[in-house]
């Protein structure tokens, strides 16, 4: 037993969910008490969605607890495969249902023989993954049963894009700035004129998945979703993965770079936008100019969140901008070997821990400047007067800003630039202000 | 629809596919409100992730609550249920010293069946600190009942003899017993006051200013009542006796009630709910027709609230208003509802106990009468999915349901409500009706608005 307050990652389920939900026409059922359904409140007003959650509940009450779920679990995805018509159903186990022991995948194999929809039974394991693991393996798993259940089709095809192309994977529902670093993606491949054979999971169905090998390359841009599938499908077809967050400006040179090798993009053309691109980016001037006016070198900063983010942004603060990283950390710990390898020629300290009260800790006994975080940071510099920017999730309605605000590519520098000055500028205020009321 | 003219109610029973939240929610609101407690949430990473996101920036304000995360080794009982709890315990004691802690059983503690019930006494005796327990699990209870079965747990720790008395007795027996007549004395002196009433329980948690409002109403018709469950602390539990009177302020309350009859043999008033005029109303009379008490006053009372919500009743008039259900308060509001002259089709709630809710029910069948509107078709544990076909069909001015189908039903043109927020807003007494009012009239007012820019569905 562990005493907790906060957790930075949900429970395994929610992972799943989140894939399911992100793909168009793809059910999920789960296997849950009544109650365990607050995945589709946090979608619908995160998100703002307008449509219903795609997620509903084969409910596990008394009854089963005494007698098993019975047919119950098959009727329920027989009804939706009817009411929903969907391409696939997802039974989701929980928590609950994983100490249940009942044979959810008999369950899955009968009602598979009564409905149109394909039905799969998500292999996540409440006690062994988080909701990040279990994004990564579910996208997986789906993917791989299309590809397998296709297989005959495109072996015949084995027929690469003529263009060069590449599946952007990892793109979901309730995901930091997802939607916003798609619409930048776009823009930045359109621009390289690189097709987008396959996004997914988001806006993606399940049928066209098997188009995925047609791709050139796989662009993985957050580390925690997608490179299982990206490994799967390098190993199936030999496709090139490119795992990389293009989040500041070294981070984006390299992903270009990468891309115009990788993908032998040789077009003159192509080459003249970027390089102007380029040229913008790696004219930092502005950034210098805005570091002295607010004495920025001397600042010191503590990161914290999700190990792909704080990697991103402890470079791009430390060598671009200029801050001392005192400390970075992230709660991704099953990534540790590679965060820490990142970071650690550009920070003083790196933490890798999923309690937050280490960290409320860290932070009070070496007082930062400014601190990027997560929601629970940006309550921990609340109590402690430290201003703080939100860069990771966990995170609340308004990290689901309507505006225009990605965090990748050039725009996303803009997006980071104005929260490091918006933060200090509101603590310097602040202090001053603070100041002229203890004169009167 | 359902719409035979009909004075008695129509119940009818569905699948039990509906959204809600988790009874363990009740923490949320139950800490805030018995200030010396420790809520110990025993469960799972799901369980804490619900509370972490449902209880919103509450969260961030050192919560009198934690999560027991239970991990592979305590499921597979290789760890020791009682020394991890003991561990945990202490360290609350260490942090938070805290009056009582309650430990909350989940669907987990359920399913491996941890004896919480058996640690317990052991455990409170070993660290000396009271420990309740509840299991508001969601296998069993849905939302709001998780107070119901904190509540239910509390009775047992109410004294059963006044505290003075206790201790004067105490020291009778020890020290100084020849001051029993003292203690005779003060119960006199206690009898001969202006309140000749037997003594009387309100029970059900609501925030201290509504406390005192609803006590001050029926201090006015000269009713003091003797104590109040729950109690700012848990220290001031009231005194039961056997052969008090008890009386509920919440529809949600069975498994309290049925325990304080039960178990502390109390007298059960059966009245409405004190939620708009004519249920404080009506709640207030039936309090007073069980002392045999001439109400005074009620009816210039009710009338200066109906006056004062003058503006807001044209707004509601001959509107209909939808329940899905998801908390239990659903009978109540629509009785008001329907009072103030909306028509509700249905009613959805996700459990129904006729007994204690049998004066709200009657109630609510002698209010559609009045109102000469057909009577609601009342389901228990609807079907969302169902509910939202004839949602379709009969096309509501309001629906009150929660946030998971709240946004999709307004891009389909349909107003809503967020029915949480009748949870956590005040709506008992007199002078709240007006609240419960301005949240069912902020849509349609906002709808009236939008209407006029021409935008009614906005679903591609
Ligand atoms: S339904 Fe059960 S498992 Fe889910 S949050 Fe509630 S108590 Fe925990």
């Amino acid at each position: 037993m562990k005493l907790a307050y906060w957790m930075y990652t949900g429970p395994a389920h929610i992972g799943t969910l989140r894939i399911a939900s992100s793909f168009k026409n793809v059910h999920a059922i789960m296997h849950a008490p009544l109650g365990d359904d607050y995945f589709n409140v946090m979608r619908s007003m995160l998100e703002r969605e307008r449509n219903y959650t795609p997620v509903t509940t084969s409910v596990v009450d008394r009854n089963v607890l005494a007698r098993g779920s019975q047919e119950k679990v098959i009727d329920n995805i027989i009804r939706k495969d009817k009411e929903e018509q969907p391409d696939l159903i997802l039974l989701t186990p929980t928590c609950t249902s994983s100490i249940l022991q009942e044979d959810l995948q008999n369950f899955v194999e009968q009602a598979s023989l009564n409905s149109t929809a394909d039905v799969l039974l998500a292999d996540v394991n409440h006690y062994r993954v988080n909701e990040l693991q279990a994004c990564d393996k579910t996208l997986e798993q789906i993917v791989r049963f299309y590809i397998e259940k296709g297989k005959t089709n495109f072996i015949r095809e084995n027929l690469k894009t003529s263009l060069p192309s590449i599946n952007l994977i990892g793109i979901s529902s309730l995901g930091f700035h997802n939607n916003h670093d798609t619409r930048e993606f776009k823009k930045l491949f359109n621009d390289l004129n690189i097709r987008i054979n396959c996004s997914l999971p988001q806006g993606t169905t399940v049928k066209s998945l098997t188009k995925l090998p047609a791709a050139w390359a796989n662009i993985v841009p957050y580390r925690e979703l997608g490179v299982l599938t990206s490994q799967y499908l390098s190993k199936q077809f030999g496709l090139l993965s490119l795992i990389l967050l293009p989040m500041g400006n070294i981070n984006f040179n390299r992903f270009v770079r990468n891309l115009i090798y990788n993908l032998k993009v040789k077009n003159n053309e192509i080459k003249k936008i970027t390089n102007i691109k380029l040229i913008k980016l790696l004219n930092l001037k502005w950034i210098k100019k805005e570091s002295n006016k607010t004495n920025l070198k001397t600042k010191k900063a503590i990161i914290f969140g999700s190990a792909n983010h704080v990697a991103a942004l402890t470079k791009l603060l430390n060598k671009e901008v200029g801050l001392e990283i005192i400390l970075c950390g992230t709660y991704c710990k099953s990534d540790s070997n590679w965060f820490i390898e990142q970071v650690q020629n550009y920070c003083t300290r790196i933490l890798v821990t999923e309690n937050h009260t280490i960290i409320s800790n860290e932070i009070s006994k070496l007082k930062p400047d400014i601190i990027f975080g997560t929601q629970m940071e940006r309550h921990i510099g609340k109590r402690l007067g430290i201003a703080c920017g939100v860069i990771s999730s966990p995170i609340h309605i308004q990290n689901f800003p309507l505006s225009y605000k990605p965090m990748i590519g050039y725009e996303g520098v803009k997006t980071i630039m104005d929260l490091l000055f918006n933060t200090l500028n509101l603590k310097d205020r602040k202090t001053s202000f603070m100041l002229f009321k203890d004169t009167i | 629809m359902n719409q035979i003219n009909n004075s008695t109610l129509t119940f009818q029973c569905e699948t039990g596919n509906y959204h809600t939240f988790c009874p363990i929610s009740c923490v949320a609101w139950l800490y805030q409100k018995i200030e010396d407690s420790f809520f110990l949430v025993i469960g799972t990473k799901t369980c804490g992730y619900f509370l972490q996101n449902s209880m919103g920036v509450m969260i961030f304000a050192e919560p009198r609550y934690a999560m027991a995360e239970l991990e592979e080794g305590d499921i597979s009982a290789q760890i020791n249920d009682y020394e991890e709890l003991k561990r945990l315990c202490t360290q609350i004691k260490n942090d938070r010293n805290p009056s009582v802690i309650v430990f909350i059983g989940t669907c987990t503690t359920e399913i491996i069946k941890m004896d919480l019930e058996g640690i317990a006494p052991k455990l409170e005796a070993e660290i000396g600190i009271p420990i309740v327990v509840a299991r508001a699990n969601g296998l069993d209870y849905t939302f709001t009942q998780g107070e119901d079965t904190v509540l239910a747990s509390l009775i047992q720790r109410c004294p059963s003899k006044d505290r003075e008395t206790e201790k004067i007795n105490k020291n009778n027996s020890s020290l100084f017993p020849s001051l029993s007549i003292f203690s005779k004395n003060k119960n006199e002196s206690n009898l001969s006051q202006d309140k000749p009433n037997l003594p009387l329980v309100l029970f059900g948690s609501l925030p201290n200013s509504l406390t005192n409002q609803l006590e001050h109403e029926l201090e006015k018709q000269n009713i003091k009542i003797s104590g109040w469950l729950p109690t700012k602390n848990y220290k001031e539990l009231p005194v039961i006796h056997e052969g008090d009177y008890v009386c509920g302020v919440n529809p949600y309350l069975a498994r309290t009630a049925t325990n304080l009859i039960r178990r502390r043999k109390c007298k059960l008033i059966s009245a409405p709910f004190p939620i708009g005029p004519d249920g404080t109303r009506a709640w207030i009379e039936k309090i007073c027709s069980i002392f045999n008490i001439e109400p005074t006053g009620l009816d210039e009372r009710e009338k200066a609230v109906w006056d004062s919500l003058e503006n807001y009743l044209p707004l509601v008039k001959g509107k209909s208003v939808f329940f899905m259900g998801d908390n239990l308060l659903e009978l109540s509001i629509a009785r008001f509802l329907i009072r103030c002259g909306m028509i509700v089709p249905e009613i959805g709630i996700p459990y129904l106990h006729k007994r204690y809710q049998e004066a709200e029910i009657k109630l609510l069948e002698d209010t559609c009468r009045k109102m000469q509107v057909p009577t609601p078709l009342i389901i228990e544990k609807p079907d969302n999915y169902e509910e939202l076909k004839r949602i379709e069909q009969y096309r509501p001015d309001l629906v009150i349901t929660g946030m998971a189908n709240a946004n999709p039903l307004e891009a389909r043109g349909i107003n809503t409500k967020w029915s949480v927020e009748f949870t956590f807003a005040q709506i008992h007494g007199f002078s709240n009706a007006r609240d419960i009012l301005e949240l069912v009239t902020r849509s349609l007012r906002r709808k009236n608005y939008i209407q006029q820019l021409g935008w009614k569905e906005l679903v591609e």
